[in-house]
Formats: structure tokens, sequence, C-alpha cells
């Protein structure tokens, strides 16, 4: 015979392990967009997370001012921050490539800080809802579902299988693996680097606005939503040591998983340490991250 | 025109390059001396807050622009200072002991991050350091018997050997004092083996590491120093700022000590005063900006009989009115800089005076820079 209190724990268990993979696939979204940026350019890209805020409000606008249907505005949204992504690369980042790294997270954050006051000026800065079609819960085994949290999973699966697709059995998609192996040899090889580089950034941005999207029901959507987000995630890329895209992924489910275990079970104020320390611990145990490898240059 | 014209090695480790460099830092010496005499008191406060930001920039500027490690969590230092003289304070030690026991913890601080920090590099090193200043700044909000968490903690006004510098003229000379002690000692570090071992750090590990210098040792005491400054400026930040809560010490004060360095130039001390300048005045200059350019832009439109201008000069005050804009300026003028002059304030200056001290002759090529694009920073 299940007792009942052990069979509550197991589906807080459960509901805690979904909801916690739910935010995870978002912070590992983001994340692949910080790794896609940094193996192919070597810039490290801190307004990420403002993409995935400006991805947001686009997409809200396009549902709630101009009333289209939420999946023609998902693709709209996708596609204006995917072009300002390479615009931005083709008339800003592509400048400072080669300067110190350091000098582009500056140059980054600078960009973020100007993002968030164009859309506080442009949207106003009160917390808006998207209407979406995920509204619903269902009940399987006792375990309640939230759909919001269920279409995050599946939207991240088709991502990363869109993503995968692209990368392996495209020429395009091969190209970008060359360029960010060697760019020289890629050079060589007849591929437009410069070219390659607009569109990782646009793939960036698209995948940041994707992540937006998925998780503007949960948070719902104001002006500093993409810093909290990018930060965490910053930690996952770290996490998963920063250049290895599976990496990127695993990191945003464990930070993910451990924030949504640690508000459970910890006193207050463990819920947003907690990844933070696990990332301590982890960068002082083995530095290079889960995936990473360990480097030194040969003299 | 000037030539230094050395006749021996100890002369590229002086203090001032020549005399009369020297004088001219005598003359900034006297004008910043009698300052607090000639300028009204609001003024001289927000000159105040330019000395405390100018120590956290030579902090700062000795772990970023010198020896090349990154710290995207100053901020917590900035608050482990202020916390800690605000606390010892309040069980009655006297102002000298709780100082130096707030800097000698905040050293200690740094140098318990420094310690991991060795073996990390780069964007590992920032994203340890944001990890850190936020687990701090929980602290800061959760441990309420020392900080008295969210509701926070207020800070009395210095008393050093009886004397008290609750005056805001007093406190001047006070945080003056303080910043020319910290100018002084830090140079005297930066022209000593440490400094020449700092540099070498920064410019190539490998390249230091094959000349003898203990990476470890030196990270750790440029970690520990620049911490033990932020100590400092925390103390004075706390007297300053007169109230303590946690949610000043965030990411985004980091990130503007960053900016700070970066606008007033990375690698040089005049950077740090130039950059602190920039950052304390930046926000008095926009609320006067706020106000006065719609009442100008309306004078204007009614002595030159053109309406538009009026409407011109609302629309620019309402847009500096919004919330949030301040941190927009901040951001543009970031991007601005690092992508025009990625010397900051200094870089220019040093091009000024260049071109002042070689009039006719002035070579834009002289300071043309070298890109280097296949220098990766992956394997360092």
């Amino acid at each position: 015979m299940r007792l009942p209190g052990r069979g509550r724990k197991l589906d807080i268990f459960l509901q805690l392990t979904l909801n916690g993979l739910a935010v995870g696939c978002i912070y590992g979204l983001v994340a692949l967009g910080f790794v896609l940026i940094y193996k192919a350019t070597e810039l490290v890209n801190f307004a990420q997370g403002d993409l995935l805020m400006l991805g947001a409000f686009v997409c809200y606008m396009a549902v709630v001012w101009w009333g289209l249907d939420y999946w023609l505005a998902f693709l709209i949204a996708i596609l204006a921050i995917a072009a300002f992504g390479a615009l931005l690369d083709r008339f800003l980042l592509r400048r400072v490539i080669g300067q110190p790294q350091f000098a582009v997270v500056m140059l980054t954050i600078g960009l973020g800080a100007i993002f968030r006051t164009f859309a506080s000026v442009t949207w106003g800065s009160e917390i808006y809802t998207l209407p979406t079609p995920f509204g619903g819960v269902s009940q399987i085994a006792g375990v309640t579902l939230s759909h919001q949290y269920v279409s995050i999973i599946v939207g991240t699966l088709i991502l990363c299988a869109v993503l995968y697709g692209f990368f392996n059995h495209t020429r395009v998609g091969v190209a970008m693996q060359a360029t960010s192996q060697n760019q020289l040899a890629a050079y060589y090889m007849g591929i437009p680097v410069k070219r390659i580089f607009s569109m990782i950034w646009a793939i960036s941005a698209g995948v940041a606005t994707a992540a937006g999207v998925l998780l503007a029901p949960v948070t719902l959507i104001d002006i500093n939503m993409g810093l909290a987000v990018a930060l965490k995630a910053f930690a996952a890329a770290v996490l998963g040591g920063f250049g290895s895209i599976p990496g990127a992924l695993v990191g945003g489910i464990v930070i993910g998983l451990i924030e949504l275990y640690a508000g459970r079970t910890l006193p207050d104020g463990f819920k947003d340490t907690a990844p933070y320390i696990v990332l301590l611990i982890m960068l002082v145990v083995r530095p290079q991250g889960l995936f990473g490898t360990p480097g030194r240059k040969k003299v | 025109m000037r030539f230094a014209f050395k006749t021996s090695y100890e002369q590229d480790t002086n203090m001032f390059r020549d005399r009369i460099d020297a004088s001219w830092y005598l003359l900034l010496a006297a004008a910043v001396l009698v300052l607090p005499a000639v300028l009204p008191v609001y003024y001289v406060g927000e000159t105040t807050w330019v000395f405390i930001y100018a120590i956290t920039g030579v902090s700062l500027m000795v772990l970023v622009g010198y020896t090349g490690l990154v710290s995207l969590g100053h901020a917590a230092f900035l608050g482990i200072g202020a916390y800690a003289h605000a606390y010892f304070l309040s069980h009655g030690l006297p102002w000298v002991v709780s100082a130096g026991l707030a800097i000698f913890l905040t050293t200690a601080c740094g140098l318990v991050v420094g310690l991991p920090a060795l073996r990390m590099t780069g964007i590992y090193l920032a994203i340890a350091t944001l990890a850190f200043s936020v687990i701090i700044q929980e602290v800061f909000s959760r441990w309420e018997s020392v900080t008295h968490g969210l509701s926070g903690m207020p800070v009395g006004k210095a008393v050093i050997f009886g004397v008290s510098f609750a005056d805001d003229r007093a406190f001047y000379y006070l945080c003056l004092g303080f910043l020319v002690l910290a100018l002084w000692l830090t140079r005297n570090l930066l022209r000593a083996p440490t400094g020449r071992a700092w540099i070498a750090i920064r410019d190539s590990e490998i390249a230091a590491q094959s000349m003898g210098v203990n990476l470890a040792i030196y990270k750790s005491m440029a970690f520990a120093y620049s911490a033990g400054l932020m100590g400092l400026a925390g103390v004075l930040f706390a007297h300053k700022i007169a109230f303590l809560a946690p949610d000043i010490f965030t990411i985004l004060l980091s990130i503007q000590l960053l900016l700070l360095v970066i606008v007033g130039g990375l690698g040089s001390l005049h950077g740090a005063v130039f950059g602190a300048i920039f950052v304390a005045l930046l926000p008095p200059v926009i609320a006067i900006l706020r106000d006065s350019i719609p009442a100008s832009f309306h004078d204007v439109a009614t002595a030159s009989g053109i309406a538009p201008l009026a409407w011109l000069g609302d629309a620019i005050g309402n847009f500096l009115k919004k919330p949030g804009v301040e941190a927009g300026i901040f951001g543009l003028i970031l991007v601005t800089v690092i992508l025009v002059e990625p010397l900051g304030m200094y870089g220019r200056w040093v091009k000024l005076r260049i071109f002042f001290s070689t009039f006719p002759m002035y070579k834009r090529a002289t300071f043309k820079r070298q890109r280097t694009y296949m220098k990766t920073e992956r394997l360092r």
C-alpha cells in the first residue's frame, strides 16, 4: 500500500523536476546562443538576455497590438530579431573582433543597457502578459502538467533537432562548423567567413527570441526579464564548458533543476544562490567546465 | 617640445617623469585643496563622490588594467568593506580600528576569492566573481543580526581621534587624503618589481612565467590588494551614503565600476581618476540638463519665433525624464568609447597633449592600432 504522504512527496518531486527541466531548457537555449557566437567569433555576447527580452516584446506587440495569430507572431519575432542580430554583427561587433575579450564583454553589456532603455521608452516599464494557446493543465498519474512548461520543453526539443539537422546536414551548417574550427582554413576553402558570422549571430538571436517567447507566459514580459535569465544562462554555459553545445544545454538543465530543488528544500535565499554556489565549486574543482577541454598555449 | 632624455635606468621608475610633471601635480594639489573654499557645499559633496569612485577605480585598475584579471563582482568587496565598517562602528570600536579591520577583512575575502581564480582566466574568472557577488549580496540581505537585512543599516558620521568629519568640507579632505594615499601606494607598487610582474602577467601569462614570475603569488597579491583598496573605498562609501541596503551592491554597480575604468582608460592611474570624474558627475549633469534643456529651448524659441524648437526641447526633456534613460546613456557612452577610443579618456588626453607638444608635426599614424585577428584567447 502506498503511503499518502510519500505519494504526495513523489508528486511534488516530479512536479519540481518538470518545472526545473522547463526553466533549464530556457537557460540552455540562451546558453546555446552564447556558445554559438563564442565558438565562431570568440566574442562573448552579454546582450543575449536583452535580445530575448526584445524578442518577447516584438511577439507581444504582434499578438496584442496588431491582433495576429500566436504562431505567425512567433515567426515574425524570430525573423525580426534574427535580422537585428545580423545587423548588429555587420555594423558593430565585426569591428571589435581581435580586441581584448573583456572590451567586447563590456561592449555587449553597454548594448544590453541601450536595448533595455529602448524597450522602456518604446513599450513602457509595465509588466505584460502574452496570451498563448497553452493555458491549460492536464493530470497524468496524479502529476499536474502545466501546458506552459510542457510547451517550453517540447519547443526546446524541436529547436535542438532543427539546429542539429542544420549544422550537420546542410552546406551552410557544415560551413559554420568549419568556420568555428578554423577561420583561416575555412576562408581558404572559399567560405565567406564574414557572412557566416552574421548568420551565426542571426541564428543565436533567433534562438534567444524563441526562448523569450516560450518563457513569456511563465515569467511575464518586462524590460528586466532578460538580465536575470542571461546571468543564469551564462552560469550554465560556463558550467557546461564554454564552447560546447551539448554542454550548454546540459548546463542549463542542471542549473534549472538545482534552482527549483533548492528553492523547495533549502531555506529562503538559496533559490537564487544555489546555482552560483554549485558553479563556484565546479569551477574550483574543474575550471574548464563539464564538457570543456583544458587547454594551454604551446610555446 | 620636451624630450625625455634619460641617463640611467632608475629614471624609468621615478615617481614623476621629470620636474615639469611634478610641478604640474603640485599645482593640481593646490587647486584641489582650495576647491572647497570656492565651491558651494552641494558641489563639494559631489566632488567627494569623485574621490570615493576614484579609489574604487584605482582598485579595479590594478586588477583589470594592470594584471588583466576581469572581475564582474567588485561591488561585493565594496559592500563587505562598507558593512564591516558599519558593524564595527555600531559596536563601539574606534574609527581607525574599525576601518583597519574592515580593510583587513576585505583583503582576506579578496585572497579567498583570488585563490580559485588562479586557475581561471578570462570569461571563467568573470563568471566566478559574478557568482561570488550574487552570493555575497544574498548574505547581505539574509544575515540580519549583522547587516539588518533588507531594512537597511544607518551609518553615522566619521569621528577620528575625537575630530568630527560630519561637515561636508571636512569629509572632502578626509576622502582626498585617502585617495592620495591610495594613488601613492599603488604608484609605488606599480613602479616596483611587483607592478612589472603584474603587467607581464597581463600581456602574456606564458611569457611572464617563463621569465620567472610566480603566477600564483602575483595574481593573488593583485586580487588581495585590489580588494583591500575596495574595502577602503567601502569605508568612505558607508559614511558618504549614510544608509546601507543590500540592493546598492548589485551586479549593476560592478558593471558601473568596470565602466569607470574603461571610459577612463585601461592601464593608467590617470584613467581611474578621469573615469571617476565621469561616473560621479554624469548623473548630476543629466539631472541639470533635464530641467535646463526645455527652458533654454523655450527661450530660443520665443526669441527667434521658431515654435518647433520649444516642442523639440520639451521632447528632449520628457525623454530624459523617463525611467531607465540614464542607464541607456551610460551604455551608449560605453559602446562609443570601446568602438572609437579603446584607450578611454586618458588615451584621448595623451593624443591631445602630443598634438600640442609636437604641433605642426602631429601624425595620426602615431596611434594607429595594429589589429590582431589571429590572437585567440581560447588558449592563452
